[in-house]
């Protein structure tokens, strides 16, 4: 099932070019071209152009302030939130592009979740975390029969099933994470963007969040942004290395499967930063 | 330029040296701890102060002379307080002219009447205590002797009575001219509605106004600007928003704020002097503060939350529906508090915008005729006689428990809502 009838008609009308089938040879679930980010007058992100591959964990690294995460909170339109911000090139998602006039980023948010670097439910119930999200897209249905659904996709379930009632604020970091990952498939989006999911945990926690991206790669498309050369290596399928420009903004250095990038990296400076000479 | 051109020395002191150096510097500490203690000494000593006049005032001896001493209208060695309503009732007819017990009587039949309200007539109408000269509390505490001296030279036959001027009765007589009867029922039902109408109007575009100057506004040149005259619109004197409410409510308005266009205009006042006047005047001067409070609560609402919301599809209007607005709400709430607090202590604009200066009747709505606290306190202050600064000190210790009530209802409102967003 595709996303398309989501996205506005006035999307799938728009910009010709945005529509021709090249997009679809294989089995890409994003496609990414010629992306600029400007905060203001300062460019972060300067022409990335890439194809992020359907159910694979994609993983961005780079050295710190090089806008991965800018980069990441682009690709559902999250920098729309910042004043100031502007984005310029396509990223094409089920054969439209989101930057398109009259595609509502709204829309865009609910097949592209997100789960971001420090936990933030709601000050809400466990519960209410997930049906909150659920039923504000107008879900009609048993709900909780998805919140539990939800749960155990996350590997939350067995834990707080007892006590779904309590403040999920009363979790522990780990959990909290958990159940943001929870409320993100609870809507069930088609791409899932972590912008350093675990870096706020301690190593349990985040073996347990990694161990839960394989798990969620059988039915999602994972793009994770990480610190952690270990991590990337560990979970992802491929990898994008963002460098910074003598300008500051970041461009793509080397995209490619994670082991090619990691055991026999193209570029020269992809290969310091992977071995810790720089970064 | 001799340090540039010198090699490298250590210049930082040593040894003993060092040693007083670092003493020095808390000596230099202390004495900026003393200033600040004798601040706040000077602060507690100024509320001591007035809380000293206040209590003062409120309480003490008062010299008082009945017209007819109870003791003699004990019958057949039963004491007044005892007596039963018929006999009452006789000792009323017996000092009163047919007249007036005819007029009593058709006000309400003593049949109907109860023994309690008889015995008040004979109070009232027999007994007729007057209160002669009040004494402040530490007087009366210190000067004990003395002040006995005093009354039995200067008013024989009055009698030394201990008098707390806050009583049941002051809270529920309503103004009066004798100081002794007056209370501050109106001035205190006057101040509730004004205030409650003022609240009612000014919160809810308090935070509308605060939501699109924090959400919604681009940022702009004409936003900034007004920006920039609500922050300055928060420090204009009140008096001037008396005059505003004066031009605009009481007179270009009058239709609607006399109730005029309704059919409900008082008709002893057919004129805007009226507690919505007053309300929308006290609306116009809190509301820079309740916005600028409201915006200040929302901007401190994480950004986490917000994108939270929004990575999960929803919209602009949901994510401040459904998280900004909660997590702000005590921050909101407290401003409001402030503002209420404002609204019900002051009292220039509500002169200028016409309290009125003496009304012995309940406000019945909107449209009444009004007093309120500070008001009636300023009236009372103003008078020449001095019974009217005890009932002056009594009816600001009225105001200040209502102040304190209304914040503590509200403190007690936010943190249980907070607790409860907490807890889920």
């Amino acid at each position: 099932m595709t996303a398309l009838h989501v996205l506005t008609a006035a999307a799938r009308l728009a910009p010709a070019e945005a529509l021709t089938t090249t997009y679809w040879e294989g089995n890409y679930a994003l496609e990414v071209r010629q992306l600029s980010v400007y905060y203001g007058t300062f460019r972060a992100v300067r022409d990335v152009s890439l194809k992020i591959q359907r159910q694979k964990v994609t993983a961005l690294i780079g050295p710190s302030g090089c806008g991965k995460s800018t980069f990441l909170r682009a690709l559902n339109r999250m920098n729309d939130l910042i004043p100031g911000s502007r984005t310029e090139g396509e990223v094409v998602f089920e054969g439209c592009n989101i930057y398109a006039p009259g595609v509502d980023p709204v829309e865009v948010r609910r097949r592209i979740g997100m789960v971001f670097q420090k936990p933030n439910p709601f000050p809400k119930s466990v519960y209410e975390n997930i049906a909150w999200a659920a039923r504000i897209n107008g879900f009609r249905g048993n709900m909780d029969e998805l919140v539990e659904q939800s749960l155990r996709q996350a590997a939350l379930w067995d834990e707080v099933k007892d006590n779904l009632r309590q403040s999920a604020l009363a979790l522990s970091g780990g959990q909290q994470q958990r159940l943001c990952i929870a409320r993100a498939i609870a809507i069930k989006p088609e791409i899932i963007l972590m912008d350093e999911p675990a870096s706020a945990l301690d190593p349990i926690a985040m073996l347990k969040i990694e161990d839960l991206m394989r798990e969620l790669v059988e039915n999602y498309t994972i793009i994770i942004v990480t610190h952690n050369m270990q991590q990337a290596a560990r979970v992802s399928d491929y990898t994008a290395f963002l460098m910074m420009g003598e300008d500051r903004a970041g461009y793509l250095a080397e995209y490619g499967p994670t082991d090619e990038v990691f055991t026999n990296p193209k570029d020269k400076r992809t290969e310091e930063y992977i071995t810790g000479r720089f970064g | 330029m001799s340090t540039l051109s010198s090699p490298m020395v250590c210049s930082l002191p040593e040894g003993d040296s060092f040693h007083s150096q670092v003493a020095a510097r808390h000596k230099k500490g202390a004495l900026w701890l003393v200033i600040f203690q004798a601040a706040t000494l000077v602060s507690i000593l100024a509320l001591t102060a007035l809380l000293y006049n206040i209590i003062n005032q409120s309480f003490g001896w008062v010299a008082v002379r009945n017209q007819v001493e109870p003791e003699t209208l004990a019958v057949e060695g039963t004491p007044l307080e005892d007596l039963s309503k018929e006999q009452l009732i006789a000792i009323l007819e017996a000092h009163v002219s047919q007249g007036v017990m005819r007029r009593l009587e058709s006000e309400a039949p003593f049949s109907v009447r109860s023994r309690e309200d008889v015995y008040r007539l004979v109070e009232e109408r027999v007994i007729k205590p007057e209160i002669l000269r009040s004494w402040p509390l530490f007087d009366s505490l210190l000067r004990r002797s003395a002040i006995q001296k005093e009354v039995a030279e200067e008013f024989p036959g009055a009698r030394l009575q201990f008098r707390a001027w806050v009583n049941r009765q002051f809270l529920s007589n309503p103004q009066s001219a004798t100081p002794d009867k007056a209370g501050v029922r109106t001035a205190l039902l006057g101040s509730l509605w004004v205030v409650g109408l003022t609240i009612l109007v000014a919160f809810p575009i308090g935070i509308g106004a605060a939501i699109y100057l924090e959400d919604y506004a681009s940022d702009n040149v004409l936003n900034r600007l007004i920006q920039t005259n609500i922050n300055n619109l928060a420090g204009v004197p009140s008096i001037i928003y008396g005059m505003l409410g004066l031009a605009i409510f009481v007179r270009g308005l009058e239709p609607i704020t006399s109730g005029a266009i309704f059919g409900l205009s008082d008709p002893t006042t057919a004129n805007g002097r009226t507690i919505l006047s007053a309300s929308l005047t006290l609306a116009l001067l809190i509301l820079p503060l309740i916005i600028i409070n409201a915006q200040e609560a929302i901007r401190a609402v994480p950004r986490s939350l917000r994108e939270a919301s929004y990575a999960v599809g929803a919209t602009h209007w949901q994510t401040i529906w459904h998280h900004v607005l909660p997590s702000a709400l005590p921050g909101i709430l407290t401003g409001t508090i402030f503002a209420m607090s404002r609204a019900m202590g002051e009292t220039a604009p509500l002169i200028v915008v016409g309290a009125s200066t003496f009304i012995a009747h309940d406000p019945t709505g909107p449209f009444s005729k009004f007093t309120t606290l500070p008001v009636q306190i300023y009236q009372w202050t103003a008078r020449p006689q001095d019974l009217f600064r005890n009932i002056a000190a009594a009816a600001i210790i009225v105001l200040l428990v209502l102040l304190l009530a209304l914040n503590a209802a509200a403190i007690i409102l936010r943190n249980r809502y907070g607790r409860k967003r907490r807890e889920g």
